[in-house]
């Protein structure tokens, strides 16, 4: 993509940044077309994206021959080749789904026949003996499991800025602070439906496409753009509890419960920064912003901890988060390409569109193609960046002798609970998507993410932060992001 | 490299024992601290008041900070800051990161000197929005004192301690309006003195048996929810920053690393009188083993520690096999200190001890080795005017004294009955006697 200049029709607008936005902005930048990414957010990925359960799921226990199944199934093998060349933290840590009682016993055979169904390999049964022989520390009661040995945790914050970085390199224009408030068609030539006029608080965007993947916000996008509606998001709110990384040693894979018709329940699961999660609960609310904890939620987390890993709860708290699903009254995707009015609906993801970002993506874009968006691959290979690795397994900056000898600011430890270097922030602070504020630089390096929640280093880490060339505050500037912008 | 001694953490504890440990001739010490300059929590804490019990007199946070890193310098120590143990190669054996790079350094004693921290307000699982303008006492200080923050605005403190009162000064410095001091005990914990003050001098009120409900704000913080413990009502509160103060938890992620058993009831490295942990010839001190205390009691157990380890290494025990008198503090480990160590413990309402066992000297094994100014240090979760801290050891009651007890200050046990121990009696147990 080259050339395009404000005021001028992009082929594609994709409105709303997220997991899934950013994937298929990325599918997009493979062929030549103008794409502009917008959201109303100051950085990608802030809304359903960075707030779950960070596992990668293998869609064992999706609706067999749904399209859910089949996106994250294809998004699942996608996502794991491309976070080995890129550097999103993966670990295939396997998951164990325990049954505490005999009717969620009875309900394993069925479980492990959907998985058969879903095309996911190696699911099997574990016996109670060989569960506590492998768990040690799980709570009394447990009395069978299955084993998905292909459940992964995967770093939910590196994910979708990976897909934006590779999207802006490839000539993407992405423009966050920008909140798209009215649309309207253009008639084209001789009474044609011309493009999309997007009206945003920056101004006005066109597009001769539009994909709708506004996440919590999809079903109003959807009415803006006269899509034919069908569905209603509703909120489901989850709550989580991160434990301190000294509790890591307590279990070895995810550990999930038999799920219900609500949702796939409490589970337990190491995170790829080396801390263990808890959560999520499962509750509808109105207001689609509400992220905030309950005492009732975290007070049914602690006692589900207490009952899944009792010495889970011996160990602190690092911190406790809300995130909210885009739930629908549908349980399968609400995915959609009217070719009349040129308009991609990628909606209802729920819970699994981490995991299945790269599925739908290129299911979305194909399904463009079809209703006559040309795909037409552009010259040069299209090649994943390299993130920062922020996973616990591998190796960071501050363990690496070498990299440290290049440049001292690599050995510079300066959020100490993490470990995260001065090297780190000052390269998070000159990337190709660069942080707005001290979240983004969380979400990018792992700062201020520790046990100590800033008792030691917020105030040099907001002063690096400051310190940025350039640097602009949240909700008062756009920020339009495109390669070759920083210095 | 290698170092006769080892000392991680540069605040008053770690500094005081380099100090103490040159003067004993003890030959190459080395001290490290994460943080870019040697001093500790004192660097950042700009009010006066430090060095009372082991300077006699009495300086401002950073003054004291300077005080101790000069002396341990002059000493002879080295002192390397903005160096991080990343990781342990072995027992007394640590991995050092820094801007110069990677390097092991084993010595023949650690002393484990990284001190504590506030809870955050999500180790307290307090519900709401996450907004900015939430944090420690720990993180206040150094956006005021270090990086020159101003916080305009209303503050609500959370806590009625010493650490609090401080807090509230260091707002009040910043130009904040503190609105109020809220505990949900039913007493402030501090002075009387600092209390009145605080009404008198900046109007601020301690509100007691009032819990933090819910935190409000998307983005900034808007307003909290309190609630009264004695009457069940809410009300709303605004303000635009809230610090969590006290409810200190010791830095033990690197004893931890170790494999260094932790007392149960201060969450650090367990440790005898002579502040030995589990671990033979790595030994712990200052608000690790007693979370929080002063700094000068910190510098005091500093120096305490560096006594012992002084005679350790003097000893040659360096790396000898143990004695088969081994009791250890938790499970016996083939690498725990060779003298007979009698735990002792506490019954609640009464929440920890430190140190956590009675040590006798080795040999001849039969007298004890007395805890550092000779006293243990106490925490209680209730406040008593007038209590009986009861000593006992298998029946016998050896001791019987006075206390006053207000959750999160110091209680002290003065030691002199140590000399009544038995090593094969068992646990000693301090307990509130009845009536």
């Amino acid at each position: 993509m080259t050339g395009w200049q404000p005021g001028e029709a992009a082929d594609v607008v994709i409105i709303g940044a997220g997991v899934v936005g950013a994937a298929i902005a990325r599918e997009l930048s493979r062929y030549q077309l103008t794409v502009l990414l917008a959201d109303a957010a100051n950085d990608v990925g802030t809304g359903t994206t960075k707030a779950n359960t960070a596992i990668l799921h293998t869609g064992f226990d999706a609706v067999p021959g749904s399209l859910e199944s089949r996106l994250l199934r294809r998004g699942c093998a996608l996502l794991t080749d491309y976070a080995a060349l890129a550097g999103i933290p993966v670990e295939r840590t396997g998951a164990l789904l325990v049954a505490w009682t005999a009717e969620q016993q009875r309900e394993l055979p069925s479980i492990q026949e959907r998985a058969r169904q879903n095309s996911c390999e190696g699911v099997r049964p574990v016996t109670a003996a060989e569960l506590y022989r492998r768990e040690p520390h799980l709570g009394p009661g447990a009395l069978a499991a299955l084993e998905i040995p292909d459940e992964s945790v995967i770093c939910p914050w590196t994910t979708p800025l990976a897909y934006a970085t590779e999207a802006v390199r490839a000539g993407v224009r992405l423009m966050l602070g920008t909140r798209v408030t009215a649309a309207r068609a253009e008639s084209g030539p001789g009474g044609a439906r011309g493009g999309h006029v997007l009206s945003t608080n920056r101004g006005t965007l066109r597009g001769r496409w539009v994909v709708n993947a506004a996440g919590l916000h999809s079903d109003r996008v959807d009415a803006m753009l006269g899509g034919d509606g069908g569905f209603t998001i509703r909120p489901r709110r989850g709550e989580l509890i991160v434990f301190d990384k000294l509790a890591r040693p307590l279990l070895g894979s995810i550990l999930l419960p038999v799920p219900t018709a609500q949702s796939k329940g409490v589970l337990v699961a190491p995170t790829v920064y080396g801390n263990v999660l808890l959560g999520p609960t499962a509750q509808d609310i109105d207001d689609r912003a509400d992220t905030a904890t309950t005492s009732g939620g975290l007070a049914s987390l602690t006692a589900a901890g207490r009952r899944i890993l009792p010495r889970l709860l011996d160990e602190e708290v690092t911190a406790t988060y809300a995130g909210l699903r885009a739930a629908t009254e549908h349980r399968d995707y609400q995915i959609r390409v009217d070719a009349t009015r040129r308009y991609a609906c990628a909606a209802g993801i729920r819970s699994t569109g981490l995991s299945a970002s790269l599925g739908i993506a290129e299911h979305v874009v194909g399904l463009m193609g079809e209703a006559g968006l040309p795909l037409r691959g552009r010259n040069g290979t299209a090649a994943p960046p390299v993130m920062p690795y922020i996973g616990q397994a591998g190796t960071r900056p501050y363990q690496d002798a070498a990299l440290i000898a290049a440049d001292p600011d690599y050995g510079r430890i300066v959020c100490h609970c993490e470990r995260v270097t001065r090297g780190e922030i000052r390269d998070a602070l000159a990337s190709t998507v660069p942080p707005a504020d001290l979240d983004g630089l969380r979400r990018r390096t792992r700062a201020l993410n520790g046990r100590c929640q800033g008792f030691y280093c917020a105030a040099t880490v907001s002063a690096l932060m400051a310190g940025r060339p350039g640097g602009g505050r949240p909700g008062t500037a756009g920020r339009q992001v495109r390669a070759g912008q920083q210095a | 490299m290698n170092a006769d001694v080892l000392i991680v953490g540069a605040g008053p504890a770690g500094l005081a024992a380099a100090a103490e440990l040159r003067r004993l001739a003890v030959g190459q010490v080395l001290v490290v601290d994460r943080e870019q300059q040697p001093g500790g929590v004192p660097r950042h804490s700009a009010h006066t008041g430090y060095g009372l019990r082991d300077l006699h007199r009495v300086l401002t946070g950073p003054a004291y900070a300077r005080h101790y890193a000069d002396a341990a310098a002059r000493a002879g120590a080295e002192i390397r800051a903005a160096v991080t143990v990343t990781g342990w190669a072995g027992s007394r054996c640590a991995t050092l990161t820094g801007a110069a790079g990677i390097e092991s350094v084993s010595a023949r004693a650690v002393l484990l000197a990284t001190g504590c921290r506030e809870r955050p307000r999500p180790a307290r699982l307090v519900p709401g929005d996450r907004p900015a303008g939430v944090m420690t006492t720990g993180e206040l200080q150094q956006r005021v004192y270090l990086h020159g923050e101003r916080l305009p605005g209303r503050a609500v403190v959370v806590g009625a301690e010493h650490v609090s009162f401080s807090a509230m000064l260091t707002l009040a410095h910043a130009g904040a309006d503190v609105v109020a001091l809220v505990t949900d005990l039913p007493r402030q914990q501090s002075y009387a003195g600092f209390a009145l003050a605080a009404l008198a001098r900046w109007r601020v009120p301690v509100w007691t048996s009032t819990a933090v409900r819910r935190i409000e704000g998307r983005e900034r913080l808007a307003a909290v929810d309190l609630a009264d413990l004695r009457t069940g009502a809410v009300r709303r509160v605004k303000c635009d920053t809230l610090v969590f103060t006290g409810d200190w938890i010791p830095d033990h992620e690197l004893a931890r690393a170790a494999g260094i058993a932790i007392d149960a009831g201060t969450r650090g490295p367990a440790v005898d009188t002579a502040l030995e942990t589990s671990v033979r010839n790595v030994f712990a001190a200052g608000n690790l083993v007693h979370a929080a205390e002063t700094a000068d009691v910190a510098a005091l157990g500093g120096i305490h520690a560096a006594r012992h380890i002084a005679a350790a290494l003097r000893a040659g025990q360096g790396m000898a096999s143990p004695s088969p008198v081994t009791l250890s503090l938790d499970t016996p480990s083939p690498d725990a200190p060779p003298a007979p160590r009698v735990p002792i413990t506490v019954d609640p309402p009464l929440v920890w001890i430190s140190p956590n066992a009675i040590r006798f000297f080795s040999p001849p094994g039969d007298t004890t080795i007395s805890p550092p100014h000779g006293r243990f240090l106490l925490r209680s979760q209730v406040f008593r005017r007038r209590a009986v801290l009861e000593v006992r050891q298998g029946g016998r009651v050896l001791a019987r004294n006075r206390a006053r007890l207000i959750p999160g200050r110091p209680v002290h046990l003065d030691a002199g009955w140590l000399a009544q121990i038995r090593p094969s009696d068992g646990p000693v147990l301090v307990a509130l006697a009845r009536g």
